[in-house]
């Protein structure tokens, strides 16, 4: 039980005290989080909408392999993208490798699947009748669109946390094409398994209990908007 | 249909489909060779559930592509591509289908859409509100509405448009009697206030009665029957529209006297006296409403009346539809139906056997030839 609670001790004198390094992997984290976020978004909004609310040809194909992308163990596209960007590989040219850019599109390939799947079922609760009302009182394409995502708000709003959420915590993908290098490519999941690894505990759960704390904000955010919103609907 | 009708009162067309065809998968959801809309008159598109009637809306309003065929506003082929000509027209579904937001929000979407400015949008808004009589309900939440009130909201949110083609789809049937009742009245007086070119999608023949200047009765994707309301509910062309009009199946017979506006019609051996002309030997299809015809007890003397039509028949079938019973009576052969109330058919003590005497005027009875002799 000692080491519990020395390591307890140190993670909160880390925290109030605070350091560079700690400072620049939680900006790294977050670098990376919100750009493979945002990516995610820019893809899989339009993905997940033209699963779940058209149809088309091949529409089956992409729900069965958007579903299998969101299964797909991150080590594994870490894998496939560091093969990629590696010298010999044929992205190999942009030196990309060990980078932030690296991380960025490796977890963009694990939010993009997850992002578009949730949205796909969240537009698809969204009444067709509902779509081709607003298409009589003259909305264009992109303007209906813009709607069923917007009444489908909430499972938009949760594809979009669950993205994050999955960026966020991941460890395997970033591990393989960023390499963990200090002051770098350091993110909070590579720096806990870094520091574990060395058998400082303390400085391990430190950084386990920042992470912690983002995703309660991002999800206590999310609650709190959900929240409202019912509150809203009932009047 | 092997009639055609001159339906626009010489107002000229407004909306024509040619021909239109739509499947899904195997499925044939709508079949229509010619649908026509007179400018600024209500068609009743009338059908049971699942008939096809939605889906000959969305292509007529342009929201879905048929996969034969042709639509024509004004004269012009359109398209669902053809924003302008989609702009034209504006609709109200079953479901009010109401967006998140506000009253005002839902109201002033399609303003939004077609860049109206602020100031203009408040003003039409609440002018729209106040024409579906909900003045000042701008700022309430739209998604705590009641049913009739959130109708209503949908219509004036079709209605701020000023369309010049206004889709409704059965936008009353999901409300209990005594609001749809009211608001049938409203909506019949909205649209005809605005002098809109309307289709209105119902099941309901009553509903299509109140609203309708003509009619089309869908049935398994194809028009059974078209042309004025009062024709097509007076003389249904066959047996299972006249059914789903609550009628008996229209008689056929061949005319043996006319003179001064007045038709004899033989249908086996009965004589029935209808107005209007024809020539003598022609092949006629003859039908009348149930509730044009009156009973008497089989033994009463009938009062002196206007009506041509006096027969001796017996009951054959009695049925209570809703708060009316619908009576089937057999007069030599010849099946007529009749509407009675519940105090006339326990006075009477209508049941299946008993004799009675049937009445009616020969100004109710429907007449189409269908041949010469």
């Amino acid at each position: 039980m000692q080491v519990f609670v020395e390591a307890v001790f140190t993670a909160f004198t880390l925290l109030v005290q605070g350091s560079p390094e700690l400072w620049n992997v939680i900006y790294v984290t977050f670098q990376v989080a919100v750009a493979s976020t945002l990516a995610g978004v820019a893809l899989g909004a339009p993905m997940g909408f033209m699963m779940g609310a058209t149809r088309f040809r091949g529409r089956r194909t992409m729900i069965a392999l958007t579903n299998t992308g969101m299964a797909v163990p991150p080590v594994v596209i870490g894998l496939v993208v560091m093969m990629f960007l590696s010298r010999r590989g044929p992205l190999g040219f942009l030196g990309l490798l060990y980078s932030v850019d690296a991380m960025s599109i490796a977890q963009t390939l694990i939010s993009t699947p997850i992002i578009a799947g949730l949205t796909a079922a969240a537009v698809s609760s969204v009444p067709f009748k509902l779509r081709l009302q607003a298409r009589s009182l003259g909305a264009s394409r992109l303007q209906e669109a813009l709607l069923a995502l917007k009444e489908a708000r909430l499972g938009v709003l949760a594809a979009v946390a669950a993205g994050f959420g999955a960026v966020v915590r991941g460890v395997g993908a970033v591990m393989m094409v960023g390499g963990n290098i200090e002051g770098q490519t350091r993110v909070l999941t590579t720096a806990i398994v870094q520091e574990a690894r060395k058998g400082d505990f303390g400085l391990a759960l430190a950084l386990g209990l920042i992470l912690m704390l983002i995703t309660f904000t991002m999800n206590g955010f999310l609650t709190w908007y959900q929240h409202s919103n019912e509150r809203f609907e009932r009047g | 249909m092997g009639e055609t009708m001159d339906i626009t009162n010489g107002k000229g067309l407004a909306l024509r489909a040619e021909g239109v065809c739509k499947h899904y998968g195997k499925r044939v959801v709508v079949d229509v060779d010619r649908v026509e809309i007179a400018a600024g008159e209500t068609l009743a598109l009338l059908g049971p559930s699942g008939a096809g009637k939605t889906t000959l809306l969305a292509i007529l309003g342009l929201l879905e592509k048929p996969d034969a065929g042709q639509v024509y506003l004004d004269g012009k082929p359109v398209s669902v591509r053809d924003r302008a000509a989609r702009r034209q027209m504006a609709a109200a579904f079953q479901s009010p289908y109401l967006f998140k937001g506000t009253v005002a929000d839902n109201v002033a979407y399609g303003l939004k859409l077609r860049k109206v400015p602020a100031g203009l949008r408040r003003e039409a808004v609440s002018e729209a509100l106040e024409r579906v009589d909900l003045a000042g309900w701008e700022s309430r939440s739209a998604l705590t509405l009641s049913g009739g009130e959130a109708q209503r909201v949908a219509l004036a949110r079709a209605l701020v448009l000023k369309p010049r083609v206004l889709l409704l789809d059965e936008p009353l049937s999901s409300l209990d009697p005594l609001i749809k009742g009211r608001l049938t009245q409203d909506f019949a007086r909205i649209i005809r206030e605005e002098s809109m070119t309307t289709i209105y999608v119902t099941h309901d023949q009553n509903e299509a009665m109140a609203v309708g200047d003509t009619m089309v009765i869908l049935r398994d994707g194809r028009a059974v029957a078209q042309g004025h309301v009062d024709d097509v509910m007076g003389l249904p062309p066959d047996e299972w529209t006249a059914y789903f009009l609550g009628s008996e199946p229209p008689l056929e017979g061949t005319v043996v006297t006319s003179k001064e506006g007045l038709v004899g019609v033989d249908v086996g051996g009965l004589v029935v006296h209808v107005t209007g002309e024809s020539e003598m030997g022609a092949r006629v299809r003859i039908g009348v409403r149930p509730e044009d015809v009156v009973l008497f007890e089989g033994d009463v003397a009938i009062p002196r009346s206007t009506a041509r039509n006096q027969f001796a028949g017996a009951v054959a079938t009695v049925e209570r539809w809703g708060v009316m019973y619908h009576v089937v009576l057999d007069i030599e052969g010849v099946r007529i139906a009749s509407r009675v109330s519940l105090a006339s058919v326990r006075e009477m003590g209508l049941e299946p056997g008993i004799p009675v005497q049937v009445v009616f005027k020969a100004s109710a009875v429907r007449m189409r030839q269908i041949g010469l002799a």
